[in-house]
């Protein structure tokens, strides 16, 4: 059996091995470009507004709000990283329903770059907020004796970000592979509709735990006014 | 037996403990989740959005300790690279 589209190889031309991971990634970034330029192209700001543009409208005020309910002051400013990581996830999940799709983040290699991203994206914000005194500074925070078990956490949170997404999708594809073979046509359909419910909370998951780390490294800071320091306690507390 | 195949009865028998084991924490704490987000809903059903955001993301982290354990017996049955290890050194040790 299959545990990853990365056994699935399309072409392999002098080595340079062209897997199902690569195009279905290739598939859904080609979707999610290719729809979003098409509509964006016909923006109208008058009174007839296309029904495309109210949905993009829709997804992105949708967006902005939920980085603002994790308490940054200025949601614009991570909306394109959390907004990509959201659609991406969610797209590549949901299409699940086409036949002969494999989702690409059932593969380790995807959420692991994924993660590397969600990494690196955190100190980048981080310094350019608060300096790189100040970054490095959060990681003696409570007291030096920290420092290990602060770098182990950066490193296992990232570990488990990966997969965790890696393991909901890849269980549903393994899951409906085995419930084929034991009482086909009914129950592999039943756990297809749930794994499009777990796809798209495993997307919000993601993209709302990256968006907690960002925000808990740029702000460790401010401890002066007791209602953002209550708001930090809540959000730190979702993110273990 | 051949070191294969006790390698892949250890494999299958230590997939099936580990799935058992693993999963019983994360039921007992998503029934513990669930039970209390319902208080809060009937308490405070003001406050339902919110909860049920927060519910939601606590029930996927309290998953996927389980999920971990499914990742780990499915590499155990299906990638298993001791199972490799040994048959590789079986037909080094018949070839010659």
């Amino acid at each position: 059996m299959e545990i990853s589209p990365d056994t699935w190889v399309f072409s392999d031309w002098h080595g340079l091995r062209l897997n199902a991971t690569i195009v279905f990634t290739w598939v859904v970034m080609a979707l999610l470009v290719l729809l979003s330029w098409i509509i964006t192209a016909r923006l109208s700001e008058g009174e007839t507004v296309s029904r495309w543009q109210v949905m993009l409208e829709v997804v992105v005020t949708t967006i902005r709000d939920q980085i603002a309910e994790v308490g940054v002051a200025d949601p614009a400013r991570y909306l394109p990283f959390i907004g990509t990581l959201f659609l991406f996830i969610a797209t590549a999940n949901l299409l699940t329903i086409v036949p002969g799709y494999q989702p690409p983040t059932g593969s380790l290699s995807t959420t692991a770059a994924l993660a590397i991203c969600v990494l690196i994206a955190v100190p980048l914000f981080s310094i350019t907020r608060r300096g790189l005194r100040g970054y490095l500074k959060s990681y003696l925070q409570p007291s030096p004796f920290m420092l290990p078990f602060n770098i182990i956490g950066e490193l296992s949170r990232t570990i488990a970000l990966a997969v965790r997404l890696y393991g909901n999708v890849m269980s549903g594809t393994v899951i409906v592979g085995i419930l084929i073979s034991v009482a086909p046509f009914f129950f592999p359909i039943l756990m297809q509709v749930l794994g499009l419910l777990t796809g798209l909370i495993q997307a919000y998951i993601f993209a709302i735990l990256a968006m907690v780390y960002i925000a808990s490294a740029s702000r460790a800071k401010r401890k002066t006014d007791p209602a953002s320091d209550a708001e930090q306690t809540q959000t730190s507390r979702e993110g273990d | 037996m051949d070191p294969a195949t006790i390698i892949a009865t250890i494999s299958i028998i230590t997939a099936g403990l580990t799935i058992a084991i693993g999963s019983i924490g994360p039921a007992l704490a998503e029934g513990r989740a669930a039970a209390q987000a319902l208080q809060a809903l009937a308490q405070q059903p003001d406050a339902s959005n919110t909860i049920t955001r927060t519910l939601f993301v606590s029930l996927a982290m309290i998953e996927s300790t389980a999920i971990y354990c499914f990742v780990v017996s499915m590499i155990l049955l299906f990638a298993n690279p001791f199972v490799d290890l040994a048959i590789a050194t079986a037909t080094r040790a018949a070839g010659g």
